[in-house]
């Protein structure tokens, strides 16, 4: 369902040309849970902004569902973000001043989407959050403001869910939580791929893609 | 995204900051209110004005002896170059004279058993009453005969009749005017306007100048056109008629002044646009000042949540989406602003007009579409900026902001 080909990302920092990505392949088939790991400045970010939508490569293909995302334009771009992908950040990025329902409902609403109110609410109580639907980010733990973004992440039940070091905020028995909701969505059929630095996240994962300067340094399942 | 979810999300978002927002709305408000309140001030009086104007009639010619102004000093009383024989040869020889009433008047005193009062006392025709849209309340108008044989009979103004009688009886009760016992025959409805109208006691011609006054000539003639559009017409004749019977060349200054009321009244009208234009301007640079402080306040809000735009572009929301919203939260900021300031301005002139009773204001109907849709699209002119700069945004940096 992923196909990377040759991804190359340049960046142009004044006179000199930073590598961010130099040739990256690789192919992710549906029901996959990977993590991407690397050290701070191995690419790994500007890898995940990619098959995110949220960049296109200088370079290369990326191909999500059969379609050619490294082509598209702004607003397709968009499209593509809002329908076939789920982000999860480490900050959580929740919009303050709106209820987690609300937060919740923002992409179908973006999407038009007429029944955006029930399938928030449901999405919600998938990740065991159906008490405190109406509540604000601010007077909600860390961990469950994790869980209200991956509800968001969900809700519009797209390919992948892409998530940015989705541990990272949080103590290890919440962490743990975390981990536990994503390996749950695996069982459930969904396609999870998770960018961390943090080795014992990334062998509760299936496979590991290792990234170092820009290239694939090793890419392994584990057992 | 549907119209009334971002609305709702834009309201949100402002009440988040009240006072902020509060601010940017009083911006326009002050703006639109002055707008407004100055164009109702302009309004009123021109509409006071004109009234008077045209309750005197705008098909009226009033001619004075004498140069209407001398130096700027105003210098008919002593001047007698007008005659009951300009009269009669004007009336004879000019056509479309619907009404002629020539007069004489002066202040003179007027009293009532102990009550006494200082009045303009006019002599008159019955055409006077025409010519100058008097209406009798009670009583009667003068009988020709009365005219032709100085009969001294009164008609009194209503402020004159409430200073005299009060409440009480007058139809034939006898007042002195300068001395001579004068008979109350009829008074006249209330004018009401400020050029002292009530306050006259009406007497036959003949009367006011044999016996009041003792003088042989006129001290104004008021003249009726037909038609308005014949008034000017007529005031050229006249003057040339008068020219003549005064033995003036026709390139020399006259003996009399002739006023138009209708181009009176085009003058007042040329001059109360300007200051409508002239105030209204000004107000509306203070609406667009309000309109810089949305952009302000605007920009501000597109930096302060550079991470939101960044979150909802993730999730899909597109640069058109961005853009709106931004838009859609100038344009409530500005909106309330427009609604607010509508009331404030028509609170602001009719408070004008109860503390000061002499001031008359009149909102005018245009001036409030005009305003409210000027603020608006001050505030989508001035969002446009912020909200294209916010829908511009880069979404990994804007994630990445802190």
């Amino acid at each position: 369902m992923i196909q990377a080909n040759e991804l190359r990302k340049h960046y142009q920092m004044g006179t000199e040309t930073v590598h961010a990505l130099d040739g990256v392949s690789f192919r992710i088939d549906k029901g996959e849970f990977v993590a991407i790991t690397g050290s701070s400045g191995s690419g790994k970010s500007t890898l995940m902004n990619i098959l995110g939508c949220l960049d296109v490569p200088t370079q290369g293909e990326y191909i999500l569902n059969g379609k050619n995302v490294s082509s598209m334009n702004k607003r397709e771009l968009a499209r593509i973000r809002n329908r076939e992908i789920g982000f999860v950040f480490q900050n959580f990025s929740l919009l303050p001043r709106m209820s987690a329902w609300e937060n919740v409902e923002l992409p179908l609403l973006y999407a038009g989407n007429q029944e955006a109110q029930d399938l928030a609410k449901s999405a919600l109580e998938k990740v065991g959050l159906g008490e405190r639907i109406n509540h604000e980010p601010k007077q909600l733990s860390g961990g469950q403001c994790q869980r209200v973004a991956i509800a968001r992440a969900i809700v519009h039940n797209p390919s992948i869910i892409l998530a940015d070091e989705p541990t990272g905020n949080l103590d290890s028995k919440t962490s743990d939580e975390i981990m536990q909701i994503f390996k749950d969505l695996n069982l459930s059929g969904r396609t999870i791929i998770l960018v961390t630095h943090e080795g014992d996240i990334a062998i509760q994962c299936k496979r590991v893609i290792q990234v170092k300067d820009g290239k694939i340094l090793k890419d392994y399942l584990n057992n | 995204m549907l119209f009334w979810t971002i609305v709702k999300v834009s309201l949100k978002s402002l009440l988040a900051n009240k006072l902020r927002s509060f601010l940017a709305i009083l911006g326009i408000i002050l703006g639109v209110a002055s707008v407004i309140a100055m164009v109702s001030i302009v309004n009123g009086a021109t509409l006071s004005i004109t009234e008077r104007i045209k309750q005197m009639g705008t098909n009226l010619l009033i001619i004075r002896p004498g140069q209407g102004m001398q130096r700027g000093v105003a210098s008919s009383s002593n001047v007698q170059t007008l005659t009951l024989n300009d009269a009669s040869n004007i009336l004879n020889k000019v056509k479309y004279i619907k009404n002629m009433a020539p007069i004489v008047n002066g202040n003179a005193q007027a009293k009532y058993m102990n009550r006494n009062t200082y009045a303009t006392v006019v002599g008159t025709t019955l055409a006077y009453f025409e010519v100058r849209n008097f209406q009798l309340d009670e009583g009667r108008l003068f009988f020709q005969s009365e005219i032709n044989n100085n009969a001294k009979v009164a008609i009194l103004g209503s402020a004159i009749l409430e200073k005299l009688f009060g409440k009480g009886p007058f139809l034939e009760e006898t007042i002195k005017i300068k001395g001579s016992n004068f008979k109350v025959i009829g008074s006249l409805k209330t004018k009401g306007d400020m050029a002292n109208m009530d306050e006259q006691i009406i007497i036959p011609l003949t009367t006011g100048m044999k016996q009041v006054f003792g003088i042989t000539y006129l001290r104004g003639l008021d003249i009726q056109v037909e038609t308005e559009e014949k008034i000017d017409e007529v005031e050229e004749e006249i003057t040339t008629l008068l020219k003549k019977l005064h033995r003036i060349k026709p390139e020399d200054e006259p003996d009399f002044s002739i006023r138009n009321q209708k181009e009176q009244l085009e003058n007042l009208q040329a001059t109360t646009q300007t200051f409508t234009l002239l105030l209204g301007g000004i107000a509306a640079i203070s609406l667009l000042v309000g309109g810089i402080g949305i952009m302000n306040i605007m920009l501000v809000t597109v930096t302060e949540r550079t991470r939101e735009i960044g979150i909802r572009k993730a999730i899909g929301a597109a640069d058109q989406d961005i853009l709106q919203q931004f838009l859609i939260e100038a344009s409530i900021i500005s909106g309330l602003g427009g609604v607010f300031g509508i009331l404030v301005g028509i609170g602001i002139s009719i408070g004008i007009e109860s503390i000061f009773p002499t001031f008359s204001t009149k909102v005018e109907y245009s001036s409030i579409v005009i305003s409210f849709v000027f603020s608006a699209m001050v505030g989508i002119f001035f969002g446009y900026y912020p909200a294209q700069k916010a829908s511009a945004l880069n979404p990994i940096d804007a994630l990445r902001y802190e």
